[in-house]
């Protein structure tokens, strides 16, 4: 009987396993697909705040449900997880939920790098850049434990906050999520 | 039966770790804090000779620098990490530089590159590969660059700074506040380090 039991166990995970390696290729499709647009990434008009102009974002109190990813052009694992943070804003946009990707690219990049990376991956959620060279004194006011190793995420609703520092899948994006929505 | 239960059981588990190591990061939740003593370590230097802090015999501390080639703010700080062991090796704290990302993941960070790098950028202390990652997490480093303060005591090796080397990674000229030189210098005189710990953004170390 317990055999039994371990062996439905056994299958209930594996099978559950095989379903999320489906959505990770899922979600790199949806990476691969380049956009192809039109817009000049001269048009592209960026918002640059130091911490005192950013802070506003990390502090709505309008209900939504924010997710606050901190990244760069030349981080990696940042630009490996921004598809699952684009597909996290399309497929939660009706319910109440915002990405907002700070970028943390150098001032004098932005021209060259950013604003080309934007348009290249044709990204939907808003994007701004924090420009703040004195990082002690704001990188413990957006969370206590941050070591300040991008990439990190705040996700926040009303007083509510939980926040990340490392990877996302897009799997374990949603969990987080689905933990605010209840 | 039973064995087959067994079996079953610690498959089950198998299963289930993996499971949950697979959104493993690089965030250590360990590591040394401020008056921790660190341990004593033996990596391979850029010139192919093993590097300990005991080989250092007339050494006051050490200035431990997570650093590595392929990170946009560590090579922003490659200069400034130099004047750190010009004006500090003499006076009896040397910077000691390690590279701790997975050179599989990070092939710019490989044994070669640090060769090159510490070539080109003429620098003056030991360049070590932490080959392994076994260095990085007893230390707590996250990130690139990262540094550890050390002074010598009877007691070992006490933590006594960790954090950023200055508060403007943009310009040299710009900073207004030299952490790690002032902690340096309290140590020199004798004194209580007055910031121990600092903030900055760096590149997460690659596992």
């Amino acid at each position: 009987m317990k055999l039994k039991l371990l062996i439905v166990a056994i299958l209930i995970i594996t099978s559950s396993c095989k379903n999320e390696n489906k959505i990770a290729e899922e979600s790199t499709d949806v990476a691969k697909k380049e956009a192809d647009n039109t817009i000049d990434p001269n048009d592209i008009v960026l918002e640059v705040y130091d911490y005192k102009g950013f802070e506003k974002f990390l502090k709505k109190k309008d209900d939504k449900i924010y997710v606050i990813n901190f990244w760069a052009t030349w981080c990696k694992p940042c630009v490996k997880e921004l598809p699952y943070f684009e597909k996290l804003n399309e497929q939660y946009s009706d319910k109440n939920v915002e990405v907002i990707l700070v970028s943390l690219d150098f001032p004098h990049l932005y021209e060259s790098k950013l604003k080309p990376f934007i348009k290249k991956k044709n990204l939907k959620s808003k994007v701004i850049a924090l420009d703040d060279a004195d990082m002690n004194s704001w990188i413990p006011k957006v969370d206590e434990d941050w070591s300040g190793a991008i990439p990190a995420t705040l996700i926040y609703k009303n007083e509510a906050s939980k926040f990340f520092e490392g990877s996302f899948t897009y799997e374990t994006l949603e969990t987080e999520i689905k933990h605010f929505l209840k | 039966m039973k064995k087959i239960v067994k079996i079953i059981s610690v498959a089950f588990v198998v299963l289930s770790i993996s499971a949950f190591t697979m959104y493993k990061t690089a965030s250590t939740d360990g590591g040394y804090k401020i008056g921790d003593i660190a341990e004593d370590f033996s990596l391979e230097n850029v010139d192919g000779n093993m590097v300990s802090l005991s080989d250092y015999k007339d050494a006051k501390g050490f200035i431990v620098t997570f650093t590595c080639n392929t990170c946009p703010y560590a090579v922003m700080y490659e200069d400034r990490i130099n004047d750190l062991n010009k004006k500090y090796a003499s006076k009896g704290f040397p910077v000691i530089a390690i590279m701790p990302n997975n050179t599989d993941v990070k092939p710019g960070d490989n044994m070669e590159a640090m060769k090159t790098r510490a070539k080109s950028k003429g620098f003056t202390f030991p360049y070590l590969l932490d080959k392994g990652q076994k260095v990085y997490p007893k230390f707590g480093a996250t990130k690139t660059p990262h540094i550890f303060l050390l002074q010598k005591t009877d007691k070992g090796h006490v933590v006594k700074y960790i954090g950023a080397i200055d508060d403007n990674y943009k310009s040299a000229s710009a900073v207004k506040t030299k952490y790690v030189e002032n902690a340096v210098d309290a140590l020199l005189e004798g004194k209580e380090v007055k910031q121990t710990e600092t903030k900055a953004i760096g590149c997460s170390i690659k596992v």
